[in-house]
């Protein structure tokens, strides 16, 4: 089966990716940063679509650009922030946390590096193909193998959600 | 160009994760910071699903759990910045000193 992930839209995705990452971490305007945003989350799912992961696509399109943004969207413009926008948006420490920052870089670059040879499937190029039951196989494994963990899961969000109306409540 | 190999998905990955981190370790806003740990969990997130094209499906199961994860996660720093903001009129990193004693 031909793969779809063609050199082109890979590179188009991961610049996509990489400029409008930096864009959110740059832009002055918080709201504009949380669209920069949108367009990350919109590349990175079509890099799941071209991994042949759809399911997970649509979860990324869904939960992340149609929940959690729109999320962040809504506390941008519930605080005041006309005075944080004129304000210096960056801190003291800015020099250092970007040399430390850089020395991750520096670091995962040498692992990739050092690692090619023990791991030589990250070489490999072609696909398992696309399953047309992706989110069947998803859902039985999500209810079979990793039971305990989905469960657990669903306490976290139980406690994120207590814990966030606790949280933004006046007075309790 | 040539053919489009798990690494180079690591790769990318890699550049959204230094990103992030940077957005981290460098800006005021509190709203930014939590936008960038959003970019790390999404640098995970695509190791993941690039390693699932690999090994299995077990990869895209733990994408959808760190996706949860990332709900959680905004949900409550989203209103710890609320109540916070409440107090204190401001979203600076640097003028949360309360505790700092």
């Amino acid at each position: 089966m031909n793969p779809v992930a063609t050199t082109f839209f890979f590179y188009f995705l991961a610049i996509m990716a990489i400029v409008s990452a930096i864009a959110v971490i740059t832009r002055r305007n918080p709201v504009h940063a949380a669209l920069s945003l949108i367009v990350t989350l919109l590349s990175l799912a079509g890099f799941y679509l071209m991994l042949y992961a759809p399911f997970v696509a649509a979860v990324q399109i869904v939960l992340y650009a149609g929940g959690i943004v729109v999320l962040f969207l809504f506390v941008i413009m519930l605080i005041n922030l006309e005075q944080n926008i004129r304000e210096y948006q960056f801190n003291k420490q800015w020099i250092v946390g970007t040399i430390a920052a850089l020395a991750l870089g520096g670091l995962l670059a040498f692992v990739y590096r050092a690692g090619r040879d023990a791991f030589p499937s990250v070489f490999y190029s072609g696909f398992r193909g696309l399953e047309a039951d992706n989110t069947q196989q998803i859902g039985l494994a999500l209810y079979g193998q990793y039971m305990l963990p989905f469960e657990i899961a669903s306490l976290l969000l139980l406690v994120a959600i207590v814990g966030a109306v606790v949280m933004a409540k006046k007075r309790i | 160009m040539g053919e489009i190999t798990t690494l180079h998905y690591l790769v990318v990955a890699a550049g959204l994760f230094i990103i992030g981190t940077v957005g981290v370790l460098t800006r005021r806003n509190v709203i930014i910071i939590l936008m960038s740990i959003e970019l790390i969990l999404n640098a995970v997130n695509l190791n993941l699903v690039a390693f699932s094209r690999l090994y299995g499906l077990h990869g895209q199961v733990f994408a959808i759990f760190v996706i949860t994860d990332a709900a959680a996660e905004a949900a409550v720093g989203l209103g710890i910045i609320i109540a916070f903001f409440r107090n204190k009129e401001t979203v600076n990193v640097d003028e949360v000193d309360l505790l700092k004693w």
